[in-house]
């Protein structure tokens, strides 16, 4: 009888000893992720200083309710608008390795193409290399951002569930008319075109609207002008950086699009909600949508 | 004689100086040296990231002014820079083809990751200047060299500009690589940049008989009887070797390497035992103060150090240029 108890207050110690055991190392418990390049970075604890170096990850920490956590930004980032106080520490590109090591950032997340990469490891800062390209890639960041900042899996699932939602909507807005509507996405005036297989390209086709583009032509094809005379598109969409004499393109007046005036001149912040892979995109393909709403016949 | 070794001194001195003067020059100002001692984040700042950075120039510099002096004495022209056997190209095109290949296959990745961008840099720069004695079909013509030098920049520039139509996304990363910046440069890639400086400067000394003995004709170069032949390869070696290395580490730096054979000259009329030394020492001061000025002009931002070398030294060299005709 007293040994039956004694074994029993025993167990229950073990048990006791053994969960908080658990919950200590639960706590204590690095945190790990493979980033695009392929490369494990382990990090003793939720960062809680972060500098972001290209303006979608800002943007992914942002949506993610981390905002607080961002002690500096790249020159770029300029949304949400509380991250316009932030330090600016260059470019992507061209990032100030000196003020971002004087931030002492836990974490540094930039592109995969960032020339500062090497050069921060050596000096013992911890870098994620992230390249949002596609859809599924910004799916796939949001993740590996949730992780690098210690939130649950819950987090970036129920964030990219809000943006898919957004996305299906922009696209019941548009009449079924869109079908048979063929659009031109300039890039920029080099022409680039925006393809099929491009962020924008997808968008697109998550509206329903045809490209002129066909995807074997890759994400961002350098066309001939001569291609979109060729294509006639029934809409085109453009920066307003590059709309510029446009429409004053040999041939170019006989496009379906610019005799129908059927043409969307997005503002520079409107441009970099479309082009930038991140959490924005439900607003990006909205934008594009209130473009086709404009010009197609319900 | 007397005149050069003081000026030796001068330009050593100086850039002594401004050495000093780069610890305190950066993003934050010169609030890291007050509080480096207590701060070991600004410890690192200074010496981990300023120091190397700031010799870092100095060497660039270095091994840019001494490639440049070399290569106008190959070449027995006084337009000649140290790119003009298509290091530059080379190394631009190599940079270009691992950016671009960063996004084709996850096996290129792994290899343009292991090998990193300044060690494709440097194969692409040494690539090139092979190709282009290849073509020239050794180094006994001057004359050809330096036209094959031309043909391969052209080409190798032009299969750039083809990577980048194809794989729009590398233009602004290739753009960052075209203006050149000190800012990448830790104590690794200094020493790297200063073992080769002193090899190749120990080399150049060596072989500057052979560059006073072209200035005064082939054919005489010839009657002195030097062995021209492998000596000219040994020449053209040291230029590949120190622009591939300037260029690696910091990408695309101009008109260093032609000014600064050029200022040295309009001090002192000397030989080019003297001149490839002097001419390293005049390049690194060049580079060193115009990173200064990249760095200081508007902190926290930062100009970068390839487009200021272009306006000043361009703008140096103008002016010798007038004074000199007036």
């Amino acid at each position: 009888m007293w040994r039956g108890d004694f074994q029993r207050e025993a167990k229950a110690l073990w048990v006791a000893l053994c969960v908080m055991t658990w919950a200590l190392v639960g706590q204590a418990q690095p945190i790990q992720v493979v980033d695009d390049r392929g490369r494990t970075v382990v990090l003793p604890s939720p960062p809680q200083r972060v500098v972001s170096i290209l303006p979608s990850l800002t943007e992914t920490v942002c949506e993610l309710q981390q905002c607080h956590r961002l002690v500096g930004v790249d020159r770029f980032s300029n949304w949400p608008a509380s991250v316009e106080s932030l330090p600016r520490v260059g470019g992507g590109i061209d990032p100030n390795i000196e003020a971002i090591v004087a931030l002492r950032p836990d974490v540094v997340l930039v592109a995969t193409s960032s020339r500062g990469t090497d050069r921060l490891e050596s000096l013992g800062v911890r870098v994620v290399a992230l390249e949002p390209k596609t859809h599924a890639d910004v799916q796939r960041v949001m993740n590996t951002v949730a992780a690098v900042l210690g939130l649950p899996s819950g987090e970036a699932q129920r964030l990219w569930k809000r943006i898919e939602a957004g996305v299906d909507a922009a696209a019941r807005s548009v009449p079924p008319t869109v079908r048979q509507t063929r659009v031109y996405f300039e890039v920029n005036r080099a022409p680039y075109a925006a393809g099929a297989a491009s962020f924008i390209g997808e968008t697109l086709t998550r509206l329903g609207a045809q490209n002129i583009i066909p995807p074997e032509l890759g994400p961002f094809p350098k066309l001939n002008p001569e291609f979109v005379v060729r294509a006639n598109p029934d809409v085109i969409m453009v920066g307003d950086r590059n709309f510029a004499g446009l429409t004053d393109r040999p041939g170019w007046s006989r496009i379906a699009a610019v005799q129908r005036q059927q043409l969307c001149v997005f503002s520079v912040d409107e441009a970099n909600v479309i082009v930038r892979p991140g959490p924005r995109m439900a607003e990006g393909a909205r934008l594009m949508a209130d473009c086709l709403n404009r010009h197609l016949a319900p | 004689m007397q005149r050069t070794t003081w000026l030796a001194y001068g330009l050593f001195g100086a850039a002594a100086m401004l050495a000093l003067l780069g610890l305190g020059v950066g993003s934050l100002g010169l609030e890291p040296i007050w509080v480096m001692l207590a701060d070991p984040v600004a410890a690192q700042i200074v010496w981990d990231i300023r120091a190397p950075r700031t010799l870092g120039a100095w060497a660039a510099g270095a091994l840019l002014g001494l490639a440049g002096a070399v290569a106008q004495g190959l070449f027995r022209n006084p337009l000649a820079d140290p790119f003009l056997l298509g290091s530059a190209s080379g190394a631009s095109l190599a940079v270009a083809l691992s950016l671009a290949a960063l996004g084709v296959s996850p096996f290129a990745a792994t290899w343009v990751i292991r090998l990193g961008l300044t060690g494709a840099a440097f194969v692409g720069a040494v690539a090139a200047v092979l190709l282009t004695l290849t073509l020239a079909r050794g180094v006994q013509h001057t004359f050809r060299l330096l036209l094959a030098g031309v043909v391969v920049g052209m080409v190798l520039g032009a299969l750039t500009s083809m990577v980048t139509i194809m794989v729009p996304e590398v233009l602004q990363a290739m753009q960052a690589f075209m203006l050149g910046s000190t800012g990448f440069v830790g104590w690794s890639a200094w020493s790297i940049m200063a073992v080769v400086g002193a090899l190749c400067l120990v080399a150049a000394i060596s072989l500057s008989k052979v560059l006073d003995g072209l200035s005064l004709g082939e054919s005489t170069a010839q009657s002195l009887g030097l062995p021209l032949l492998p000596l000219r390869a040994a020449l053209v070696a040291v230029i590949a070797l120190a622009t591939g290395t300037a260029v690696a580490q910091t990408g695309l730096i101009a008109f260093v390497g032609l000014a600064a054979p050029h200022l040295v000259r309009a001090v002192v009329k000397t030989t080019y035992s003297r001149l490839v030394g002097l001419s390293s020492l005049m390049g690194g001061l060049l580079l060193l103060s115009a990173d200064l000025l990249a760095r200081g002009l508007i902190a926290p931002q930062e100009i970068p150090v390839g487009v200021l070398t272009a306006i000043l030294g361009g703008g140096y060299l103008l002016w010798l240029m007038h004074r000199r005709s007036s």
